[in-house]
């Protein structure tokens, strides 16, 4: 165990002593990695196992995953608390709730309409846990596990699942599927419709999770893109161009942040809302 | 002869270049609205923000396909 770290470590110095081509340190900076990197000072590097063959090691997205679910139980059990006293909020709890609110009456009761109680829990959990991903990538020498397709992925299959499941109780598992197709459709056309509506139902929650990894790398890559200007260039006065250009695009990146978890949340609940009520 | 990077620089432009486009007209429409009607502005400003990420949602598809190439 210990020996493949290591030669890992001499892997890697060489690799960047020999051919060190800036897309290589963007991207080693952006994808997931085995250990948390605060050079020039440590590298801490973390636990690798497998289990039957099944790689299980804990990774940067791992640590920040678990470090984003924690705060956010310990954020969301105080709030809740804080109801049992009194139900005028002060503060802290305030604060929170401008969002759960702001979730409740701008994005599920619009779009789901009767019946949106039952949804609201995951609703709520999805737009705080990408919430707290997104923000707790803008910390410096952290990593955004939202940038990581397996994670955005398992969100639109748990959104996939919830779609599916709430269609299903309300309208019954055949007359789920029976509503899919619109009214009036001339019969001839009915069997692309299905293979047209079938598809759509995979498509939506496919491209939910390639937006919010896209958005996430994508926004990574340019500010590590513009702070690499100043190596690829070889000069320290480039430092006064490509850092405010940097800053500039880390101003968008918490605007995408917010953004991205609102549109998520959204698009997740139009879908619920449009599988719960089928009337075309 | 590799044309992987040169493939992946071209599809990224094109991209950005379709992208804006649709959200510049996006852009146009909710001005003229929200300068027709000025109480409908904050109903106009959310869907023209919902919108714009949905365009930019399919820019990224083909973004995802350049980084793609540009890894090879």
């Amino acid at each position: 165990m210990i020996d493949s770290t290591s030669t890992q470590v001499i892997v890697d110095s060489l690799k960047s002593t020999k051919s060190a081509s800036s897309s290589d340190w963007i991207l080693h900076h952006v994808m997931d990695g085995n250990y948390l990197d605060f050079s020039p000072f440590f590298k801490i590097y973390l636990p690798h196992f497998e289990f039957f063959g099944i790689d299980l090691s804990i990774t940067r997205h791992v640590l920040f995953m678990w470090l984003g679910a924690l705060l956010l139980f310990i954020v969301m059990t105080r709030v809740a608390k804080a109801y049992k006293s009194s139900m005028v909020p002060k503060g802290f709890t305030n604060f929170w709730e401008l969002f759960i609110v702001f979730v409740r009456d701008e994005i599920a009761k619009p779009t789901i309409g009767k019946g949106f109680e039952k949804f609201l829990p995951y609703l709520l959990t999805a737009f705080f846990f990408i919430l707290f991903g997104n923000f707790l990538g803008l910390i410096p020498f952290s990593a955004t596990f939202t940038s990581n397709i397996a994670v955005t992925a398992t969100m639109a299959i748990f959104t996939f699942l919830v779609i599916q499941i709430g269609g299903m109780r309300n309208n019954g598992a055949f007359g789920y599927f029976k509503g899919l197709i619109p009214h009036g459709v001339p019969v001839f056309l009915l069997p692309i419709m299905i293979v047209v509506e079938l598809l759509g139902l995979l498509a939506k929650p496919f491209a939910l999770a390639i937006r919010l990894f896209a958005n996430m790398t994508a926004g990574h890559i340019v500010i590590y893109a513009l702070i690499s200007l100043i190596f690829v260039m070889q000069s320290v006065g480039w430092a006064g161009l490509a850092i405010p250009m940097a800053l500039f695009i880390y101003g968008l990146e918490v605007l995408v942040a917010l953004l991205q978890a609102y549109i998520f949340t959204m698009l997740s609940s139009l879908f619920i809302g449009m599988a719960v009520h089928q009337d075309h | 002869m590799d044309f992987a990077y040169l493939a992946a620089g071209l599809g990224a432009g094109l991209t950005i270049f379709g992208g804006a486009l649709g959200i510049g007209k996006l852009a146009a429409a909710a001005m003229d609205a929200s300068g027709r009607q000025p109480e409908a502005a904050g109903a106009i400003r959310t869907s023209m923000i919902i919108a714009a990420a949905l365009i930019e949602g399919i820019s990224l598809f083909a973004l995802v396909i350049c980084f793609i190439l540009a890894g090879k």
